[in-house]
């Protein structure tokens, strides 16, 4: 069965950035928030990632992804994920980062898919990440679901196989490193993915150029979306936490192991 | 302080944890409040910890036994309308936490979760950005749901009240639960229980000073280290990944046991970190371990730059060798 796979994911500043708070009690914000370099929200990307292996297996089925973030960035890291999987894109124009309000972004999600002219939910898979690297939340995936009319949602999935008769077989994180098998008859459904069990594609870069074929155009189509605030921020703080290490060299690793194990007793 | 709905599951028949944790905060706050109960065996495990509690209802039967969304958010709706409250505090758990978005959207409210914090006056604190920005919010919303971050509370005494309202929901869902897998052999992740957080870091499985890699010894030294001290076992992104690029790995570690940025932010006393760099990425994992230490060969490794207490400059096979003899 070809499955339709809408991917949605946003944006988040790399990693290995040092973060500052702006505060705003409408609309806080990182400092120099638009020059910070970005990357696809790591859990979104574990998604898209495996979109694109169940697309493989399934001849015929379709990858789009769904992002909501600034229209220049949102192009900038395009041409880095584009190279990893034959996807199409539809863009939404508006704030990213991790102060938005999550019921607003879903709601512009959702309203995207539902605009989908082609879009067939007897074949649909709304797949995401269970949390984004910004907000943190957890909510997007299931309110954008909920509105879509999609009763069947998985949470922190890490594996998904399609039986003979077509059920979803799906592995979602549970508590006590277990996993929680379930089978869904038949789709709609949302998946809002752990990290899964796939590498990152290495970058493909004639999937690249094909991709950027789509994605160009569609980035200049994006729509502009306001998000309105909804919460009245009192503080945003880095963690006061500063810590004085302690450098402990050229002592024998019988005397560290004395102290180690002392501490661990303690 | 407004009426609060205290929404809790059942694991095992009982309240998890997580749950008393939830019931501590809303009794701490001094207002009145009600209580809900889903799962197997609701009615006696509401009855046994309703003490306080203004209503209770529960929900309960074969078809809500199960971690499910369909049948969890039917049953999350009809206990939030049957309160009435403004306000819920559910626990962060990863059944509520799958459920109760799509409750929100449902019943128009706001939903706010990995909270760590509600203070009488209404507002919340809360993390953003991986646990590297701390955050305080209110809003006048309502309904509005918050799951409480597990371990962030101290949990309630149980005691005895009112026998819950039974509420009867009906749902139709195309998922069944067919049960559970554990990854590992016997070997635990993360344990919240567990005073000591150990985490092995890529240089386990990298070229040791003879030139050679010695994967199955550090296998050993790792898993005889996290018997004896029953701790949690945790790794680093880049740990975990090797074994997506092919190259050699300790064969017990999962994306489970990740600890950090895609990972998990687990909350010990204790974190001993070996042969991991502590780049930014692994270390917003570590944001609730109070103390740390680590061993790295390295001397200007990440560890050393204020994120963690003590450094150990040392080869952590020769470190865990010693150990062991004393542990």
């Amino acid at each position: 069965m070809p499955y339709q796979i809408i991917v949605c994911g946003g944006l988040a500043p790399d990693p290995l950035q040092t973060l500052e708070p702006v505060f705003d009690p409408a609309k806080p914000s990182l400092k120099n928030e638009l020059m910070l370099p970005a990357v696809f929200d790591p859990w979104a990307a574990h998604a898209l990632y495996e979109a694109g292996h169940l697309a493989k297996q399934h001849p015929g089925s379709l990858v789009r992804v769904v992002s909501l973030a600034p229209k220049a960035k949102l192009q900038q890291v395009m041409m880095t994920v584009a190279q990893k999987l034959p996807f199409e894109l539809v863009a939404l124009d508006g704030p990213g980062g991790g102060f938005t309000d999550a019921a607003a972004v879903a709601a512009a999600l959702a309203d995207a898919i539902a605009a989908m002219q082609d879009l067939d939910r007897s074949r649909l898979l709304l797949f995401g990440g269970w949390e984004s690297a910004t907000r943190g939340a957890g909510v997007v995936m299931q309110r954008a679901a909920e509105r879509l009319g999609i009763t069947e949602q998985f949470l922190a999935v890490d594996e998904l196989s399609v039986d003979a008769d077509g059920s979803l077989l799906v592995k979602e994180r549970i508590e006590g490193g277990r996993h929680q098998i379930s089978r869904c008859s038949s789709p709609p459904a949302m998946l809002a993915w752990a990290t899964g069990n796939l590498p990152e594609p290495p970058n493909h870069p004639q999937t690249g150029m094909a991709n950027m074929r789509v994605i160009m155009p569609a980035l200049q189509k994006a729509k502009p979306v306001t998000l309105e605030p909804s919460a009245e921020f009192l503080r945003t703080a880095l963690p006061s936490a500063i810590r004085q290490t302690r450098v402990v060299k050229d002592v024998p690793a019988a005397e560290i192991a004395q102290e180690i194990a002392e501490w661990i007793r303690q | 302080m407004e009426k609060i709905l205290v929404l809790l599951h059942t694991m095992d028949g009982q309240i998890p944890q997580a749950g008393l944790e939830t019931l501590g905060l809303a009794k701490s706050l001094g207002g009145g409040f009600d209580l809900a109960v889903l799962g197997a065996d609701a009615s006696s495990a509401a009855q046994q910890i309703s003490g306080g509690a203004a209503k209770v209802f529960a929900v309960e039967g074969e078809a809500f036994a199960v971690s499910r969304y369909a049948t969890d958010a039917a049953a999350c709706e009809a206990l939030i309308r049957a309160s009435g409250a403004p306000l819920i505090l559910a626990p962060d758990t990863m059944r509520f936490h799958r459920a109760l978005p799509g409750v929100a959207e449902r019943l128009s409210a706001a939903i706010d979760t990995h909270v760590v914090s509600l203070s009488s006056d209404g507002a919340i604190e809360r993390w953003y950005y991986r646990q590297r920005i701390e955050a305080s919010l209110k809003r006048t919303q309502r309904p509005w749901i918050l799951l409480v971050e597990p371990g962030s509370q101290p949990p309630a005494a149980p005691q005895p009240g009112a026998a819950p309202e039974i509420l009867s929901v009906s749902c139709d869902t195309r998922t069944t639960v067919e049960g559970f897998s554990t990854p590992l052999a016997g070997e635990q992740t993360i344990r919240p229980e567990a005073p000591l957080l150990f985490v092995a870091g890529a240089g386990w499985t990298k070229k040791q000073k003879d030139g050679a890699v010695h994967v199955e010894e550090a296998a050993d030294l790792i898993l005889d280290f996290v018997r004896r001290t029953q701790c949690s076992l945790g790794s680093s992104k880049s740990l975990v990944d090797l074994s997506g690029e092919g190259q050699a790995v300790l064969p017990f570690l999962t994306h489970l046991h990740q600890v950090g940025q895609t990972g998990s932010s687990p909350r010990h006393k204790k974190g001993l970190a070996t042969c991991c760099h502590g780049e930014e990425p692994h270390v917003v994992g570590w944001r609730f371990i109070q103390e740390r230490r680590a061993i790295n060969l390295d001397p200007n490794c990440g560890w050393v730059r204020g994120k963690a207490d003590v450094v150990y400059v040392a080869d952590a096979f020769e470190v865990l060798r010693e150990l062991l003899k004393l542990l």
